[in-house]
């Protein structure tokens, strides 16, 4: 009897220590999972990069409006019964809750979704972000909705990869400013996470390399961040240098000598490395070569190219395929547009001259014709430049013929690529507005077939044309720039 | 004392002078009033009358050219007129079934301001615009071919401003620019490049 009691009694505590370890396992996982399934926004500025939480009303994202703008500016609030207004640097903007109209800066605007005020908290929806920031803020925004990244100005860091094949073979990534990605590691993959950095996607989210250990690399964005994954056939590790500019991942010493595979390892955290191992050596200050201008955006769709094909979209594709080709050939390389927004000639025009860059390429779709058209200036009739201050309308006057030898170099690579070319002058902004050899890329179906201007095959041979060009005629834009 | 003669011919002086300051006060006034009740509807074309041969500057689409074409038109006496029936000439063809580069039903040209010194300014109707295709190439095929027409058969035209409905507008339907003057040397430059089809 005694016997059965004890039984019992041991059958009691090893029920109890089941639901210890059951309910500490369930808490634990519980705890783990809050705050990454938790949406985020990020945001990327030249004042500060910071994510805050997004909130759902109704099935739609919203973001409080005042801690967007608090890290950017001057920004004060007040609530008045369903008014509320928000000072930012001097730009009064008037919200009502539950409607879409606003006032900023004096002007009307109509949100996409209502605005909402909560306990004096006023919230706007995140698809409204990209209409309302550039007039508040002043300034060009890019705001990838999708994975709830927001760039404000030209913050975007671009970076090349590429695999070089010495031995063992080693994946060296070039960023345009210093990065410090969460690292994980596991079977066949290592993982880079970029939450803090505006790291955007090169030409095509999946980079391919000429590699049996590294073949591979996808590039996503997802809750307000980035994220590359570098596929390899061997466990590999990341090194950083230049100040961390430069990633580069390779298999450690020990596989590498072995030269096999290695039985998978469980994932893990690679700490940062504390000294970093000096690479190559990279210019500690980002000049742009060329800057790469995706003609139209945001409410401008541009021609009609196809029912569903809209030359916006086509020329947001050419654009990043031209980034990856010219950054691929050692040339750095900045593209006013890296998403769905819309851009003025007058601010495509200053963020090109700002860019101090060589060379200025917009890109164009047209159904009409075949091939490539490529387009150099046909400037106004000018007021003339008043001393150092040149004529806005005419600021391309003095660089048109550095321009003209642009638009040649790339003329002979189309045809070296059996793509017929015309080269023509034209009325198009912002190209007279630039201050630096300047060239428009018009992009034609190769034959009659206007659905070829969406095919990434195609697209792909007219940038690689176009950047095989620009790198032919470098040097002469190189001593063109003052 | 001051005579008599004297005072009187003072106050005359006053009075005119009175008079006149009024006179001179309203003036200003009266002159803007009558513009206003002008007719600012564009003359119509003459029917029929003596012909003379123009050099008209066609577009074409499926060259991506621009080609000189004569063409015996009516043309009335004042420049201006002549102008304005120019384009029209050169928008028949467009607007014709057969048009080698067609432009969007209803488009018309208002009216064309021949502003000295050598300043043309062309105002399309709003369908004009909002109508036309866009691309960079079908754009410019359009004004410089407008253009170029004017300025071939109308001495001293050196600059010309293109309105849409009587208000600048940024493009034509996208691509090109609008808000500035073309300069017609340039723009005779680019009709060449235009009629020497690779």
């Amino acid at each position: 009897m005694n016997f059965v009691i004890a039984d019992r009694s041991r059958s009691r505590y090893k029920r109890l220590l089941w639901f210890t370890l059951i309910t500490l396992a369930f808490s634990t996982a519980v705890s783990n999972a809050g705050p990454s399934d938790e949406k985020r926004i990020s945001i990327y500025s030249s004042a500060a990069n910071y994510s805050l939480p997004v909130h759902e009303h109704e099935g739609k994202d919203y973001v409080g409006l005042l801690e967007m703008l608090e890290p950017l500016g001057r920004v004060s609030a007040k609530s008045t019964g369903k008014q509320w207004k928000l000072f930012y640097d001097e730009v009064p903007c008037e919200f009502t809750t539950d409607k879409r109209e606003v006032r900023v800066g004096g002007n009307d605007l109509n949100l996409p979704a209502n605005f909402l005020l909560e306990n004096g908290r006023g919230l706007v929806s995140l698809s409204s972000l990209s209409t309302l920031l550039p007039r508040i803020l002043g300034g060009p925004v890019t705001f990838n909705e999708a994975a709830r990244r927001l760039f404000i100005g030209n913050v975007a860091v671009h970076f090349t990869a590429e695999v070089i094949k010495t031995t063992p073979p080693k994946l060296i990534m070039h960023f345009t400013s210093p990065v410090n990605p969460t690292i994980a590691t596991e079977p066949g993959k290592l993982r880079m996470e970029f939450t803090h950095e505006a790291v955007v996607p090169p030409g095509s989210r999946l980079l391919t390399f000429q590699s049996d250990v590294i073949p591979s690399a996808n590039f996503e964005e997802m809750n307000g961040a980035a994220e590359l994954v570098v596929n390899s056939k061997v466990p590999v590790m990341a090194t950083f240098s230049n100040d961390g500019r430069t990633i580069t991942v390779a298999p450690p010493p020990t596989v590498a000598t072995e030269n096999k595979a290695t039985p998978p390892s469980p994932r893990t955290m690679t700490p940062m490395p504390a000294a970093p191992n000096p690479v190559t050596a990279v210019p500690a200050v980002v000049h742009f070569f060329a800057v790469v201008d995706a003609g139209h955006g945001g409410d401008e769709r541009g021609a009609a190219l196809t029912d569903q094909l809209a030359e916006k979209d086509v020329t947001l594709a050419i654009a990043r395929s031209l980034r990856q080709e010219l950054t691929s050939r050692g040339l750095t390389t900045m593209m006013l547009r890296d998403a769905d927004i819309t851009l003025t000639a007058d601010q495509r025009a200053s963020l090109a001259n700002s860019a101090g860059a060589s060379i200025y390429i917009s890109v164009h779709a047209s159904s009409q014709g075949h091939g490539v058209r490529l387009y150099t200036s046909l400037l106004p009739s000018s007021k003339g430049n008043r001393g150092p201050f040149l004529d806005w309308n005419t600021a391309q006057a003095q660089f048109l013929q550095v321009s003209q030898a642009a638009e040649e170099g790339i003329a002979e690579a189309l045809k070296s690529a059996n793509i017929p070319v015309r080269s023509l002058s034209a009325p198009l902004r912002p190209l007279n507005n630039v201050a630096t050899a300047a060239v428009a890329v018009e992009v034609a179906p190769p034959a009659n077939d206007v659905t070829q201007l969406g095919s990434p095959t195609y697209q792909q041979s007219i940038a690689t044309a176009v950047a095989t060009g620009v790198v032919n005629v470098r040097d002469k834009l190189k001593v063109a720039k003052p | 004392m001051i005579p008599r003669h004297l005072m009187i011919a003072v106050l005359v002086m006053i009075l005119v002078a009175l008079v006149m300051g009024l006179y001179v006060w309203r003036m200003p006034q009266r002159a803007s009033v009558h513009p206003t009740a002008a007719n600012t509807q564009p003359l119509a074309p003459p029917a029929s009358g003596p012909t003379e041969t123009v050099t008209l500057y066609v577009a074409y689409d499926d060259s991506g050219s621009l080609h000189a074409r004569a063409a015996s038109i009516p043309l009335p006496g004042g420049r201006q007129a002549r102008a304005e029936d120019l384009l029209r000439a050169l928008l028949n063809i467009y607007l014709d079934k057969s048009s080698p580069h067609p432009l969007g039903e209803g488009s018309e040209i208002r009216a064309v301001y021949l502003v000295d010194p050598g300043l043309a300014v062309i105002d399309v109707n709003a369908a004009f615009a909002n109508l036309h295709r866009s691309g960079v190439l079908v754009e410019e095929l359009t004004v410089t071919s407008l253009i170029e027409t004017l300025s071939a058969n109308l001495q001293g035209i050196t600059r010309v401003k293109i309105l849409v409905d009587g208000n600048q507008r940024d493009t034509l339907a996208g691509h090109v620019d609008l808000t500035n003057d073309f300069d017609v040397p340039a723009v005779s430059q680019l009709a060449a490049q235009l009629q020497n089809v690779p």
